[in-house]
């Protein structure tokens, strides 16, 4: 079967973001951009079926401006087999990605969609479930252990308090969390094969899609900061605070 | 004019979840409904009708809905939800799973975790781990959003208690299927609605060392926490965690120990009423948002503060 996994670009998670002054967004030239790590986290646990033997093809797709075309080689270093590109500069919202995912799932026809549980721009964390809902799929979201079977999918989610385990009838939606697996380290050789791969790059047009933007965003703001505190010395100190100057113990 | 808001409940137990949803609800100045589908789910519908501003409960009960499985509870909201201008779902992990399912069924935009309501079409919701706040407005003709809790108080109990309409199911899916739970039974509050929590992080140094942390929260009738770092580390579950990727706290009092203060995890807990950081660090930047900052040795500190209460 074939495997499919999206990946977005995202602002890197290591950069301190800045709201742009006139409040339009924040700001994203000259930022280091990266793909985002659930979304790493889809692509290694794609590939690993793979390699197990539960896969023939893994395809990553993204959908985005052209420099998104980096972040699907480095899905492709990671151990896809082929890229598709859904190339526009519109703002993407989550219900406009899916209905592009949902167009590449009917042309390239897999039996499992991995994607990140969220994206740590936006955090909307939607994609996967819209995804499934659009294609009239099982989903399993924040999925920390993936098990193949004949035609199922044996899902471990993290749920509040713990664990809940779905099998799902495949074709299905998983969506990734923290634990699924640590995706490994990109090696030279694989960023050299990574360039031989094909990608291919179609158009919301192309799929018959409509992507623009449904939500209007009116402002983007800094938060409320919150004020530094003071320092106490010793635990004394500290408890004397907690129970007369704040009394919360 | 009215709201629906999807319960998230234990069958015989309401979650606190639900009752800030209700009051993030009673904003929209609508008539307020709740829906409760499970399975043996009267107990829940029952402490569902006795909130305030709950105008109607709405019961669907039935054996394929006992597990919350996505396909079937947005099955049954989509049955309800075209007699509503806004349905409300708490951003929890039940509440994530589920909404989206129901928005993409009605072409709608789902607006995630909102911190805030200006009115019916508008609304606040934090971007990038809460480093930046977006006001969106809506003009899909029902309103899908799920609800930041720490930013909305518990709807208080009521005079006087709603009725309950007892609605039949719709079919449940055969394509998902529940196979089992794990969720360790607990002495300690869930985390999301304690009143104090108590986190550590990579400064803990092991998963042994988080019984320190243990017997503190026992103290203090705490819930334990912990960064996306000690969990990385192997220290504590994935279900302890704290921050951007994980769950969103703002208890009265936290108590942040060995915890770096990575933007990621500010983002999980800065609204917290009163922040205590315990760090060897001076420079963490824990202790730019700590009320009160301890600069010294966990190891040392923790058991003299467990001693000492």
């Amino acid at each position: 079967m074939k495997i499919m996994a999206a990946v977005k670009r995202v602002v890197d998670y290591n950069v301190n973001v800045r709201v742009k002054a006139d409040q339009s967004g924040v700001e994203t030239s000259n930022v280091k951009m990266s793909m985002n790590p659930f979304d790493e986290i889809a692509v290694e646990a794609a590939t690993r079926l793979k390699e197990g033997g539960h896969a023939s093809e893994v395809i990553a797709v993204t959908c985005g401006p052209a420099q998104s075309t980096e972040t699907l080689r480095t899905a492709l270093a990671i151990g896809a087999d082929r890229g598709v590109h859904i190339l526009t500069d519109v703002e993407l919202q989550p219900l406009a990605v899916a209905k592009l995912l949902k167009a590449a799932v009917e042309r390239e026809q897999p039996q499992l969609v991995i994607l990140g549980k969220q994206a740590i721009d936006d955090d909307a964390g939607q994609t996967g479930q819209l995804l499934a809902a659009l294609l009239d799929w099982p989903q399993a979201t924040f999925a920390s252990n993936i098990r193949i079977g004949a035609n199922t999918a044996t899902v471990t989610r993290e749920v509040d308090g713990g664990l809940e385990v779905l099998e799902l009838t495949l074709p299905a939606i998983v969506t990734t969390d923290l634990r699924l697996n640590e995706p490994r380290y990109v090696t030279l050789p694989n960023i050299m094969k990574a360039k031989k791969k094909p990608i291919e790059t179609w158009s919301p047009a192309d799929l018959g899609v409509d992507a623009s933007a449904r939500l209007k965003t009116l402002k983007v703001v800094e938060p409320a900061a919150r004020k530094a505190g003071g320092r106490v010395n010793d635990v004394a100190a500290l408890i004397d605070k907690l129970k007369n100057e704040a009394k919360v113990i | 004019m009215t709201t629906l808001v999807i319960a998230d409940h234990e069958g015989a137990r309401l979650k606190a979840a639900t009752l800030n949803t209700i009051s993030a609800a009673r904003q929209l100045n609508n008539g307020v409904h709740v829906l409760v589908a499970g399975h043996d789910a009267r107990g829940a519908a029952d402490a569902a009708r006795i909130i305030e501003g709950v105008d109607r409960v709405v019961l669907v009960d039935a054996p394929h809905l006992a597990d919350g499985l996505a396909e079937n509870i947005a099955a049954q909201v989509l049955m309800l939800a075209t007699s509503y201008t806004h349905v409300l779902f708490p951003a929890t992990a039940a509440g994530k799973n589920v909404a989206p399912r129901v928005a993409a069924n009605l072409d709608a935009s789902q607006i995630s975790d909102v911190i805030a309501i200006h009115d019916a079409d508008t609304f606040d919701r934090p971007i990038y781990a809460g480093n930046a706040i977006a006001t969106v407005r809506c003009d899909d003709a029902i309103k899908v959003l799920t609800i930041r809790t720490t930013a909305f108080d518990a709807a208080p109990s009521a005079s006087a208690p709603a009725p309950v309409d007892t609605k039949a199911a719709v079919a449940g899916t055969q394509r998902a299927r529940f196979v089992r739970r794990e969720v360790p039974v607990s002495e300690r509050p869930e985390l999301t609605s304690a009143r104090i929590v108590v986190s550590g992080g990579r400064g803990m140094g092991s998963a042994e060392n988080f019984a320190l942390l243990d017997s503190l929260a026992q103290k203090l009738g705490a819930a334990v926490g912990a960064s996306r770092a000690a969990v990385d580390s192997g220290f504590a579950p994935n279900d302890w965690q704290v921050g951007q990727t994980g769950k969103i706290v703002a208890p009265q009092l936290y108590v942040a120990v060995g915890i770096s203060g990575a933007i990621q995890h500010l983002a999980g807990m800065k609204d917290s009423k009163v922040i205590v950081a315990v760090n060897k660090d001076a420079e963490a930047p824990i202790f730019s948002v700590a009320d009160y900052g301890l600069v010294g040795d966990l190891f040392e500190a923790i058991p003299q503060l467990t001693q000492a209460l």
